[in-house]
């Protein structure tokens, strides 16, 4: 599944809070490479810059300098405007609490990011189609009229990696996927996680429970705003390398 | 997003919060409602000078006693009237009128507490008040106090049914009446039945129907119609002089006041523009504290909200997106605002009508002219939340509680 072609590439990434004496280096010089169709798993411990690497990643956050290609695209200087178009078209987004509009009911939580596509100008009835389709994509097609408030956890997010995989991304930036979960939902997301791998998705998880960033090929581990480690044997070498995350 | 989707969610979003939303457009409600009726007023009011003027005709100048002077009551005279039809000049003609209340019967009807008017024979004349069947009487029956009788429309109506009253023989008081004329119909104008009204020689009046010896040529108003607009301050003059070297008085201080159609108008006009002017204050201070209103709820919705609209942001709505969601949710609910509040003035408005002592004529451009001041505030008061929403770190936003 996974081509040479990479669909993330960062070069020298910095990313600095604060003025003049109180500069803290979010990033300190990131270097960051992700192939098309690979799943990978970004561990860490609090404060070590994996968040602001997840929302630089996600195109909610602009690096303070470096390059940063999505899907082929410079976007590491772009306006609000533009980021948010890379947003609705290239990225899809799965939160830790899930993040559903309460009101709507789960076809139209998974239609929201149609509304703002500016390449495509579908239909009501396109959309609701379209948005159809991928809640029976994740296994969810008898909860269609259903409300946040009347679905487990793990239905809830089902319908956000519906919702995330609406505009057909370039990749899904799922953060802490199963943080909300209990084990047996949790288990539920990954094989559906896996599931979207085994169907060509790249996968950018950010988590910091080691089994679950076992299921990922590949575990970066950020550590005081630099990778310290990137490897394909699991996430034992981040914990080896970078101890226990704590967080 | 497309503007119905945009609408649908802000409509939701309204229905969420009803008491909250009503609570919001109350300012709205009132300030629209007080633009209806403010613009109601305005037109009532035209109309009521229109009526004035129908009410008294054209180029009219009024002259009265001066009242609430002791010893000064009543102190025009029959012979006044005389002197100015005789003296003076472009003056179309002169009207003295005096009333009194009596029954009036034929063979078939009686009616009780009818007003009887003595006037002179300018009386049509001078009132822009035509005769419908027969003619007026002349100048020369009222010197001669001839018993002849002018009947109102409805009086003829209400004693004769569908018969010609000419000639026929009417009791007034205790006195049998020739019927003359029948004047055409006129209706309530300025709420003075001119219908159920019976017109005689204001000499026979004296000799017949006075309350009393002493004031037996007193008059109470005298009439004087100049012959143009133009020649309207010269005829006020020559009254005066004529009437201040009648009565012997200072001329600083009258015993009589002239007025003018203008004047009365001028009035009325005063009154009206006060209580328009009260509505149009009214209606701004509640439009800007409708709009403040708006301001608040939108601030509100805006801090509670924020989850969602950071979560809409990552999803890729642009800043204007966010704008847009939020102006037309201000917008939407000063327009349910204003709805309501044009139902509330059309309905204040009339029932203000029907109950006051103003004319009111409900506008039909005022309706989109306060659903205009409506969207003005809810843009207007809307564009600052909805900024704030639309500026809002979408990293910050999701991370709200």
């Amino acid at each position: 599944m996974e081509s040479n072609e990479n669909v993330i590439e960062i070069r020298g990434m910095t990313r600095v809070y604060g003025m003049e004496d109180a500069m803290v280096y979010a990033l300190a010089g990131v270097d960051l490479q992700v192939k098309r169709g690979e799943f990978v798993a970004i561990m860490g411990p609090s404060g070590s810059g994996k968040s602001t690497l997840m929302n630089i990643l996600g195109c909610l956050d602009r690096p303070t300098d470096g390059e940063y290609h999505l899907d082929g695209e410079d976007v590491s200087q772009l306006d609000r405007n533009d980021l948010a178009i890379v947003r609705n078209l290239k990225i899809g987004f799965v939160f830790q609490s899930y993040n559903l509009l309460p009101r709507l009911s789960a076809v139209k939580n998974v239609m929201l990011p149609l509304l703002y596509n500016v390449e495509e100008r579908l239909t009501e009835d396109e959309r609701y189609e379209r948005a159809v389709a991928a809640l029976e994509a994740v296994g969810l097609g008898e909860r269609l009229h259903h409300r946040p408030n009347q679905m487990s956890g793990g239905q809830q997010q089902r319908v956000a990696i519906a919702r995330a995989l609406i505009n057909k991304p370039a990749i899904i930036l799922a953060d802490e996927p199963t943080g909300n979960l209990d084990t047996k939902s949790s288990v539920e997301i990954m094989d559906l996680l896996h599931t979207l791998h085994a169907g060509g998705a790249t996968i950018v998880m950010v988590t910091h429970e080691p089994d679950i960033a076992s299921h990922a090929q590949r575990v970066v581990c950020v550590r005081d705003g630099k990778i310290i480690s990137d490897g394909r044997d699991g996430a034992g070498h981040c914990l080896e390398r970078g101890g226990r995350d704590d967080a | 997003m497309t503007l119905s989707e945009t609408l649908r969610v802000a409509w939701e979003g309204l229905k969420l919060n009803r008491v909250r939303s009503f609570l919001t457009t109350l300012g709205v409600i009132i300030g629209v409602a007080s633009v209806i009726m403010m613009l109601a007023v305005s037109a009532g009011a035209e109309a009521a000078i229109a009526d004035q003027i129908n009410a008294l005709g054209a180029n009219l100048i009024i002259v009265n006693p001066v009242r609430g002077v002791p010893g000064a009551a009543q102190t025009l005279t029959y012979d006044d009237a005389v002197a100015i039809k005789e003296a003076v000049r472009n003056s179309e003609g002169v009207s003295a009128e005096f009333q009194v209340v009596q029954d009036t019967s034929t063979a078939r009807a009686k009616l009780t507490g009818i007003t009887v008017l003595g006037v002179t024979a300018d009386f049509p004349i001078v009132r822009d008040y035509a005769v419908g069947e027969g003619r007026f009487f002349t100048d020369d029956e009222n010197e001669r106090k001839l018993k002849v009788v002018v009947l109102g429309y409805g009086i003829a109506q209400d004693l004769f049914g569908g018969d010609s009253p000419i000639g026929q023989t009417v009791t007034v008081g205790s006195t049998k009446l020739t019927v003359v004329g029948v004047m055409a119909e006129k209706g309530v104008v300025a709420d003075v039945d001119y219908d159920g009204r019976l017109y005689i020689p204001l000499q026979l009046l004296y000799q017949k129907y006075s309350p009393s010896r002493i004031a037996a040529d007193r008059v109470r108003t005298i009439y004087i119609k100049a012959e143009s607009q133009e020649a309207m301050t010269s005829v006020i003059n020559q009254i005066k002089a004529l009437l201040v070297q009648r009565h012997d008085v200072d001329p600083a201080k009258p015993d009589f006041t002239i007025q003018t159609q203008q004047d009365i108008i001028t009035t009325q006009q005063a009154t009206t523009e006060a209580f328009r002017d009260l509505l149009a204050w009214v209606a701004a201070i509640s439009l800007l504290v409708g709009g403040i209103g708006i301001m608040n709820i939108m601030l509100v919705s805006v801090t509670e909200r924020t989850r969602e609209i950071g979560l809409r942001q990552a999803l890729g709505a642009r800043p204007r997106d966010v704008l847009l969601q939020f102006l037309i949710e201000a917008v939407t609910l000063s327009l349910v605002g204003g709805l309501a509040g044009v139902i509330l003035g059309v309905g204040g408005a009339e029932l203000f009508g029907r109950l006051g002592e103003m004319q009111t004529q409900v506008v039909p451009a005022s309706v989109p002219l306060a659903f205009g001041a409506a969207a003005a505030v809810g843009i207007f008061f809307g564009y600052y939340p909805a900024t704030k929403a639309a500026q809002l770190d979408p990293i910050v936003a999701l991370r709200h509680e």
